[in-house]
């Protein structure tokens, strides 16, 4: 079974339209790193070029932010769910 | 381009700047985008204002709430369509942190100028373009009733 990653609706052009797309990994960082070989645009929208997250990209297994798990080596599996979620903020 | 949302909806995320005052309310607008890349708002969902030190200017979205919202909305066959916040005693513009801090290029931002406790008038913008030259269009607000 594949893990799947959903796409919002920001990236999905760069994704080829789809919001769901399913990878083989063992880790979060190899399935994005699967995610941006199949989708090579992705990679500036979620990367800077020192090829860390981009700060405003947030990443959650699940219900769980891999920032306060294993970060990119956190440990995945075929019936988990990947999401991709820009921040949202602001004020006047 | 433009954003249709039916008028007991509009009422709700204008209530909820009401409701929060003078603090800033924020939530998610989840519907569907058609073909020419217009928006329909099906519903309204409010969130919470993690911007705690600074709830009178700043608003700030939980993304745990996010995911949970993305979800649901992609099990009912919608999607995260824009967002709306208030501008307490402020206008109903998107101001330079609005824009720095805007990341969804073709969803809406909603802001409503809520002023001595009231909702005045709401305006809506669509994030345009990539990040290093995204930049907030004027969007129509058409209501339904």
């Amino acid at each position: 079974m594949a893990i799947k990653i959903l796409i919002p609706t920001p990236l999905r052009p760069y994704a080829g339209s789809k919001s769901i797309i399913e990878v083989n990994a063992q880790t979060v960082g190899d399935a994005l790193g699967e995610l941006v070989a199949q989708h090579p645009d992705l990679r500036r929208h979620l990367f800077s070029e020192d090829g860390k997250l981009r700060s405003f990209v947030n990443v959650y297994l699940n219900d769980e932010d891999i920032r306060y798990l294993g970060k990119d080596a956190t440990p995945a599996k075929g019936t988990d769910t990947i999401a991709i979620v820009p921040s949202v903020a602001g004020g006047r | 381009m433009a954003l249709k949302i039916h008028s007991a909806l509009l009422d709700q995320l204008r209530f909820h700047g009401e409701q929060t005052y003078p603090y800033e309310c924020c939530g998610v607008l989840v519907g569907d985008f058609d073909e020419s890349g217009g928006k329909t708002v099906k519903a309204v969902i409010p969130c919470g204002n993690t911007r705690t030190d600074s709830p009178q200017n700043r608003y700030h979205i939980d993304p745990l709430e996010l995911v949970r919202i993305q979800r649901e909305a992609m099990l009912s066959g919608c999607d995260i369509v824009g967002f709306y916040h208030s501008h307490p005693d402020h206008p109903a513009q998107w101001s330079a942190t609005d824009l720095a801090d805007a990341h969804w290029t073709l969803c809406s931002y909603v802001i409503t100028s809520v002023e001595k406790g009231h909702a005045v008038l709401t305006n809506s913008f669509q994030l345009q373009d990539q990040e290093e030259a995204k930049h907030f269009d004027d969007e129509v607000i058409e209501v339904d009733n």
